[in-house]
C-alpha cells in the first residue's frame, strides 16, 4: 500500500504544479499542454480511487478530444499575449474575493459535516464490490435500463451540439469548384466538343 | 411494442416532439432549399399535436422515478408551448424578413423547447440539469443566430459564457447536495430534509442550486447578461428568451423549492425575499435610463421576475395559484410587446431607440392604442390584465403574513410605471418622427390578440384563475 | 481495491522507466555532447532568408468543426464501452436503448454528410 500512496502523492504534486502553471503560463500554447498534464494526473489520481472508467474517460475524452479542440481555438483566435494579461491585475482583487468567499464556504461545509440521518438508506446504486463487479460494468449495468430516460436525453444533447455548431460556422465559399464524380463520368465528347470546319481566311466565328 | 408504448407514455409529447425535431432536421437538410417557412408550421403543428399529449396525459411517476407528470406540470408545458409557438412564429416572419431563414432555425426552437418540457417535468437533480442543457444550448445557439452580426454574435458569446458558468454553479451545488442528502431525486432529498435539521452541507448546496436557476430566469444579483442578450440577439428570438424559457425556469424553481426542499422553507425564504426585492428594485430603478427599447425590455422582465418569486417567497398554494397566473398574464404582454417591437421599422430598416416611437398615435393609431394597453398592463393598472397578475401575487403575500413584502412590490411598480407610462407620453404626445412602415398581417394580428386578451383576461378571469388553483393544488400533492 | 491497483503496478512501472530513461537521455546529452553554442545556431531559418513573419499564424474556423464534431462522435463511442461490457446482462431492452441512440446520433451523422459539414472544399 505504501506505493499507492507513494503514487497519490507523485500524481497530485504533479497535479497541483501543472495546473498552476496552466494559468501562470504566458503562451496560451503551453497552458493547453500543461492542461494536459493535469489531466493526466487526475486520471492517475481516479485510478487510485478505483474509478478506472473515468480514469480512461478523461485521458480517451479529455485528452484526446478536448484538449485538442482548445488548442484549435486557442490557434484560431490567435491571442495576443500582452493584451490578454493587461485586465489581470484589474480583476485579481474581485477574483481573490470570490475565491476566498468559496473556500470559506466549503470549509464551512467541511467544518459542518453532518449528513442527513436519511442519507445512507437513500442511495440507488451504490458502488458494488470491486471483486464482483468492475467500475465500468457497474455503471454498464444501470446506465442504459434504469436511467435510459437520461440516456437518451444525452443523445439529444449531443445531437444540438452537432446541429448548433454547424449552424453557427459553417459556411459555403463561393466559387470552389468540387469534384462531382457522377456528373464528370458522365459527360460525353458530344456535348462539350464540336468539330467546325473553318474556311481559310475567315477564322472562327 | 405494448411493453415500449407503456414505457413511454409518460413522456409521450416529449418524445413525440423530439421525434418531429429529428424529422423536420432532416426534412430540411434533404429539400436542401431554404423552406423555413413549412418547417415553422411543421414545427407549430408538432407543438400543438404535444400541448394535446400533455393535456391528455395522466399524472404519473416515470422512469424509476426521474420524470413527473402532474396537474402542474402539465399547465406549465402548455404556457411554455404557446409561448414558443407564438414566438415561433415571429420568428419565422423575421427570418423571412431579414432574409437570414435557414432551416435549422424551427428545429433549435424544437430543441429548446423539449429542454424546457423536460426541464419542467424532471423529479430528479440528474434530469433536471439535462433538460436544462438541452434548453440553454438551443438558446445560445438561437442568441448567436445571426452569426454575421457582430452584436448577435457577442451577445451568443456572453450568454454561453455566463450560461456555463451558473450550470457550473447548478452543477456544484447539486453535488453538495447530493453528498448531504445521498440521493439525486426529488422524493428522496424531500425524505432526507424531513429526517433531521437542515445540514449546512445541505443548505448550501440549496443555496448553489438557487444561484444557478436564479441565473437561469435572470434574477438580480445575476441579470447581467440579461439586457446585453437582449439587446444583441434578434428581436423575435429575445421573444423567445423573455417568455418560455422564463416560465420554465421560474416552474421548475417553484417544484425545487416546494418538492425536496420544501422542508427547508425557513432557510430558503430568506434568499429568495432578497433575490426578489433585488430583481424589483433594480428592474424599476436601471429600466428608468434607457434609450433603447429591447434594453428596456430586458430590465422589464427582470422587474417582472421579482414580483413571480414572491409568490415563490410564500411558498404555499395561494403563491404558486398567483405566481402561474403571473406568469400566463406575462406570457401575452410580452409577446404582443415584442410583436409591437418587432414592427418597429423604418423604410425596411429596424429601429430600437424609444425615441422613434414619438408620433406612433397619428401614424399607427392601432398600433399606439394596443401598446399603451400592454405598457399600462405591464406596470399593473386596471382594468388590464396586468393588474390581476399582480393582485393575486400580492394578495397571496398579504394573506402569508409578508404586508411589508407586497408594500415593496408595491413601491416598486410605482416606480416601474414611471417608465412604462414615459413610453406612453413618447407615442401620444412628443412630436410626430418618421413613420414606421406598416407591420406585417401576423404581427398585426398577434399584437392586436394580445392586446385585446389583457381585457378580456381582466373581465373575465375566473376559468384562467381556476386552473391556475388546479395546477397550484397538484404541485403541492406531490 | 488492492486487487486493481496491483493491475495498475506495471503501467505504473511503466511510468516511472519512461521519466528515468527521459532523465538520462537528457542529462548524458548535457554531459557527454560537445556544446558550442551559437546564436546562429538556434535562430529561424526560411529557404535561406530570415524569417518573414511570425509563425503563429491564425487557424481555419473549419478546424474547429471538425475537431466538435469528432468530440460527439467521441462521446458517442465513450458510452459504447460500458454498454459492450455488460451487454449480457442489459438483455435486450439495454441492446436497443443503445441503437436508439445511436439512431439518434445517426440522424446528426446523416445532417452533416448533407450539409457538407464533413467535406474541406
Amino acid at each position: 500500500m505504501i506505493i499507492a500512496s507513494l503514487a497519490f502523492y507523485l500524481f497530485s504534486i504533479i497535479g497541483v504544479i501543472a495546473a498552476l502553471n496552466v494559468i501562470f503560463q504566458r503562451n496560451p500554447v503551453h497552458c493547453v499542454l500543461w492542461l494536459i498534464l493535469t489531466f493526466f494526473n487526475a486520471a492517475g489520481l481516479f485510478v487510485l480511487l478505483g474509478a478506472e472508467f473515468v480514469a480512461m474517460i478523461l485521458v480517451v475524452v479529455y485528452v484526446g478530444a478536448v484538449a485538442v479542440l482548445f488548442l484549435f481555438v486557442v490557434m484560431m483566435l490567435d491571442i495576443n499575449v500582452t493584451i490578454m494579461r493587461e485586465g489581470f491585475m484589474k480583476y485579481l482583487p474581485m477574483g481573490a474575493l470570490i475565491g476566498i468567499i468559496l473556500l470559506v464556504e466549503l470549509a464551512f461545509v467541511f467544518g459542518g459535516w453532518t449528513m442527513s440521518p436519511a442519507a445512507e438508506g437513500l442511495r440507488l446504486a451504490p458502488a458494488p464490490d470491486m471483486a464482483d463487479v468492475n467500475n465500468t460494468q457497474a455503471l454498464g449495468n444501470i446506465l442504459y435500463t434504469n436511467y435510459v430516460y437520461l440516456f437518451q436525453a444525452s443523445g439529444l444533447v449531443l445531437l444540438v451540439a452537432m446541429v448548433g455548431a454547424i449552424v453557427l460556422t459553417l459556411r459555403r465559399r463561393p466559387g470552389v469548384r468540387k469534384q462531382k464524380i457522377s456528373e464528370q463520368v458522365a459527360r460525353r465528347a458530344e456535348d462539350t466538343l464540336s468539330v467546325v470546319q473553318v474556311e481559310v481566311g475567315k477564322g472562327l466565328q | 411494442m405494448s411493453h415500449l408504448l407503456q414505457l413511454i407514455t409518460p413522456a409521450l409529447p416529449e418524445v413525440f416532439m423530439a421525434v418531429a425535431a429529428m424529422v423536420l432536421l432532416l426534412v430540411g437538410v434533404f429539400r436542401e432549399k431554404e423552406s423555413t417557412t413549412l418547417l415553422t408550421w411543421l414545427a407549430l403543428a408538432a407543438m400543438v399535436v404535444a400541448g394535446g399529449l400533455v393535456i391528455r396525459s395522466a399524472p404519473v411517476t416515470a422512469f424509476n422515478g426521474l420524470f413527473v407528470v402532474n396537474g402542474f406540470t402539465s399547465y406549465a408545458k402548455i404556457l411554455m408551448l404557446v409561448g414558443a409557438g407564438l414566438t415561433s412564429l415571429l420568428i419565422n416572419s423575421w427570418a423571412q424578413r431579414e432574409k437570414t431563414a435557414r432551416n435549422e432555425l424551427p428545429v433549435l426552437v424544437m430543441f429548446a423547447t423539449i429542454g424546457m418540457m423536460m426541464m419542467i417535468s424532471a423529479n430528479d437533480l440528474i434530469s433536471l440539469y439535462v433538460g436544462l442543457e438541452l434548453q440553454s444550448l438551443s438558446l445560445y445557439v438561437l442568441a448567436a443566430y445571426d452569426r454575421d452580426n457582430q452584436r448577435a454574435t457577442e451577445a451568443g458569446v456572453k450568454y454561453f459564457v455566463l450560461g456555463a458558468l451558473a450550470s457550473g454553479l447548478l452543477l456544484y451545488g447539486s453535488s453538495l447536495v447530493y453528498g448531504f442528502g445521498g440521493t439525486t431525486t426529488f422524493d428522496g432529498l424531500a425524505t432526507a430534509v424531513k429526517a433531521g435539521p437542515a445540514s449546512l452541507g445541505l443548505m448550501i448546496g440549496v443555496v448553489f442550486v438557487i444561484a444557478g436557476l436564479a441565473f437561469k430566469v435572470s434574477a438580480v444579483p445575476f441579470h447581467m447578461w440579461t439586457p446585453d442578450v437582449y439587446e444583441g440577439a434578434p428581436t423575435p428570438i429575445t421573444a423567445f428568451f423573455s417568455v418560455a424559457p422564463k416560465i420554465a425556469g421560474l416552474c421548475l424553481f417553484l417544484r425545487v423549492l416546494v418538492g425536496p426542499f420544501g422542508n427547508m422553507i425557513e432557510q430558503w425564504q430568506q434568499v429568495i425575499i432578497f433575490i426578489s426585492i433585488l430583481s424589483m428594485g433594480w428592474g424599476a430603478v436601471a429600466a428608468l435610463a434607457q434609450k433603447n427599447i429591447k434594453r428596456l425590455m430586458a430590465y422589464s422582465s427582470i422587474g417582472h421576475v421579482g414580483y413571480a418569486l414572491i409568490g415563490l417567497v410564500v411558498g404555499n398554494e395561494e403563491g404558486a395559484r398567483g405566481l402561474l397566473v403571473y406568469l400566463l398574464i406575462y406570457l401575452f404582454m410580452n409577446v404582443g410587446t415584442f410583436a409591437v417591437i418587432m414592427s418597429m421599422r423604418v423604410k425596411g430598416k429596424n429601429v430600437e431607440d424609444i425615441s422613434d416611437l414619438s408620433g406612433m398615435a397619428k401614424n399607427h393609431p392601432v398600433m399606439a392604442a394596443v401598446l399603451a394597453a400592454l405598457m399600462f398592463s405591464m406596470a399593473g393598472i386596471p382594468p388590464l390584465a396586468g393588474f390581476l397578475g399582480k393582485f393575486y401575487i400580492f394578495v397571496a403575500a398579504v394573506n402569508a403574513g409578508f404586508v411589508w413584502l407586497a408594500v415593496v412590490g408595491l413601491l416598486a411598480s410605482v416606480i416601474s410605471a414611471v417608465y412604462y407610462i414615459r413610453l406612453i407620453k413618447i407615442m401620444y404626445f412628443d412630436e410626430p418622427g418618421t413613420a414606421f412602415d406598416a407591420p406585417d398581417k401576423l404581427a398585426g394580428t398577434l399584437m392586436v390578440g394580445c392586446g385585446v386578451l389583457m381585457l378580456v383576461i381582466f373581465v373575465l378571469p375566473s376559468s384562467l384563475v381556476d386552473s391556475a388553483q388546479a395546477a397550484a393544488r397538484a404541485l403541492f400533492l406531490g | 481495491m488492492e486487487i486493481l491497483l496491483q493491475e495498475y503496478l506495471p503501467i505504473l512501472i511503466f511510468i516511472g522507466i519512461a521519466f528515468g530513461l527521459a532523465l538520462v537521455i537528457v542529462i548524458a546529452s548535457l554531459i557527454a555532447g560537445p556544446s558550442r553554442p551559437d546564436p546562429e545556431k538556434t535562430s529561424a531559418y526560411e529557404c535561406g532568408f530570415e524569417a518573414f513573419d511570425d509563425a503563429r499564424t491564425r487557424f481555419d474556423v473549419r478546424f474547429y468543426l471538425v475537431s466538435i464534431l469528432f468530440i460527439i462522435f467521441d462521446l458517442e463511442v465513450a458510452f459504447l464501452f460500458p454498454w459492450a461490457v455488460s451487454l449480457g446482462k442489459i438483455g435486450v431492452f439495454g441492446f436497443w436503448s443503445m441503437m436508439v441512440f445511436l439512431g439518434v446520433l445517426t440522424i446528426g451523422f446523416i445532417y452533416e454528410w448533407k450539409k457538407g459539414a464533413l467535406e474541406w472544399e
